[in-house]
């Protein structure tokens, strides 16, 4: 309450030519205050804590996690797996996804007789997959990965064959005119052009990975956060799944912010787009 | 000695109602080495396309399109084309977007690029040779798409409205540049236009094209002296004349070009 109020008082006596950052970064500093506070508020006065816990509480679970550790052993230990199988399967899934789709998005009668068999392969809701998985390959890193793999192959692939089909035919002709084989049409207009394509879809995929993840060892696994969550849910200990929500999504901000400096180190030849207030800045 | 030959080329392409559309009909016209060569013709009449038929780009759908000697099939070696949009890669610098054609082409990167920067310095872009299309104005990328197609050595110049975005200054600075540049490469030219001004101020030969499906109404002769300075030479009374005379025959494919898109919508 009293952070909220000082940043208050910080607003109104700096007056108008506020930085812009600055004034953002302080209005949702006091949203947060005011949105935990009034949880914390609430759960203390009104509502049962047992069912929706409290921000105390959680902060409590994480530290207790951190510190002292687990049910499971370390929480690193969990988290580093987690990792392991998000990564393994966003970069098997996005790989095969990019290069599948750049390849059907190149040759269209392929693309037209797959269609019917990729729309469906993308109905199939994928999450239940992670069951059968666990039948295939056991309750060890391969079934999670695999679900990774499917949650971001589709994600990837619908962006790279799009993004491989509307190349500017334009620049393909100037290619071809200036020497360039088929190979070189790929490898120097094709795939270039499709990267902002291919990357809009990394941001959501790293997302699915982790869901996918999470969602495996939910299914069954001896480690991993998917599992801690699935225990405190076992043990109706809301804080934990809350604990668990938070450092995966903390994982998940992390990897976006890793994922925006390599897109802005490799799409720099892209005109700066000015997206919103703050990166303008 | 001819270098590009056209004997009665047809191009149809599959129109919307299941009927062929014919772009361009029994087109006969012969290009020499070192000869500059303008086509006019009303908007949309189908003059691109006479570009797609020697580039090798587009199969003729009957008729002969020759060059060298041999039917055009796939694209013929030696052949630049300068496209009437942006075709530079916006991925690539300036000195790497020039050097794209000596890349494919096999040479190593420093060598590519080592001749890139020859024609980029040629274009008077030496300054921003590091710059991103996206940094550039439109006729800086003009000048890059210029240098791009000449760094091949083309023996056969293709060119489509390339400067028909441009401001008129920058225009008139372009064709100046390109005269410049083409001046004793041997380069046969096709320079597809709808600025009759243009047209005259570049070539050697005008081919006025008729409306919609395009086939040769008239061929002229520029009685021109090179070098020329195409801001200077609008006003000199043979430029004139020569005007004069293409106009009278281009007004009625143009008035005919206006009457048909009026109709339509």
């Amino acid at each position: 309450m009293s952070a909220e109020l000082t940043a208050a008082v910080a607003l109104e006596r700096r007056g108008k030519p506020l930085d812009r950052r600055t004034k953002l970064w302080s209005v949702r500093l006091i949203f947060v205050v005011f949105w935990l506070g009034s949880w914390e508020l609430a759960a203390t006065h009104w509502i049962d804590p047992f069912f929706y816990s409290k921000p105390s509480a959680i902060w409590e679970r994480l530290v207790d996690w951190f510190g002292t550790g687990t049910a499971f052993g370390s929480v690193w230990t969990q988290l580093f797996i987690t990792l392991e199988e998000a990564v393994l399967g966003f970069v098997i899934g996005a790989v095969a996804g990019v290069v599948l789709g750049i390849l059907l998005g190149r040759a269209r009668f392929v693309a037209e007789v797959a269609a019917p068999f990729i729309k469906a392969a993308n109905a199939v809701p994928r999450i239940v997959l992670a069951s059968l998985f666990i039948i295939w390959f056991g309750l060890g890193l391969t079934s999670k990965v695999a679900t990774a793999v499917v949650l971001v192959f589709f994600a990837v692939f619908f962006n790279a064959f799009q993004g491989a089909r509307e190349v500017d035919r334009n620049l393909v002709n100037n290619a071809r005119i200036l020497g360039a084989s088929r190979t070189q049409v790929l490898t120097s207009i094709v795939v270039p052009s499709a990267t902002s394509w291919i990357f809009a879809s990394l941001h959501a995929a790293f997302g699915f990975a982790l869901i996918g993840a999470v969602v495996g060892e939910y299914a069954g696994a001896d480690k991993g956060l998917g599992l801690l969550i699935a225990n405190a849910q076992g043990t109706f200990d809301a804080a934990g799944i809350y604990a668990g929500m938070i450092i995966i999504t903390v994982v998940a901000l992390l990897a976006e912010w890793l994922l925006t400096l390599l897109e802005n180190r490799l799409l720099r030849w892209r005109p700066p787009v000015q997206t919103s207030g703050e990166q303008r800045a | 000695m001819t270098v590009i030959a056209l004997r009665n080329a047809t191009k149809r392409f599959p129109g919307t109602g299941g009927q062929p559309h014919t772009a361009v009909r029994d087109l006969t016209f012969e290009v020499a080495a070192g000869e500059f060569v303008a086509v006019v013709g009303p908007t949309g009449c189908g003059k691109s396309t006479t570009l797609s038929l020697v580039s090798g780009l587009e199969p003729a759908s009957s008729g002969e399109v020759e060059v060298d000697g041999t039917l055009v099939r796939g694209i013929p070696d030696g052949v630049g084309y300068m496209f009437q949009t942006d075709a530079i890669m916006p991925w690539r610098s300036v000195v790497d977007n020039v050097a794209a054609g000596p890349r494919y082409r096999g040479l190593s990167r420093a060598d590519a690029r080592r001749k890139a920067m020859v024609w980029v310095d040629r274009v008077g872009l030496a300054a921003f040779s590091g710059y991103y299309p996206y940094q550039l104005s439109g006729g800086m990328r003009k000048r890059v798409a210029l240098a791009q197609t000449l760094v091949n050595e083309p023996r056969i110049l293709l060119m489509d409205e390339p400067f028909s975005a441009l401001d008129v200054q920058t225009r008139q600075l372009m064709q100046d540049e390109l005269l410049r540049l083409w001046q004793g490469t041997g380069a046969a030219v096709i320079f597809v236009t709808h600025d009759l001004e243009e047209a005259i101020a570049l070539a050697d030969r005008v081919v006025v094209m008729t409306s919609s499906p395009a086939t040769i109404k008239a061929i002229f002769d520029v009685p021109l002296a090179r070098p020329r300075e195409v801001e200077e030479i609008r006003m000199t009374p043979e430029f004139i004349a020569t005007y004069r005379e293409i106009w009278e025959s281009l007004r009625d494919e143009v008035a005919r070009a206006r009457e048909v898109a009026s109709r339509v919508g």
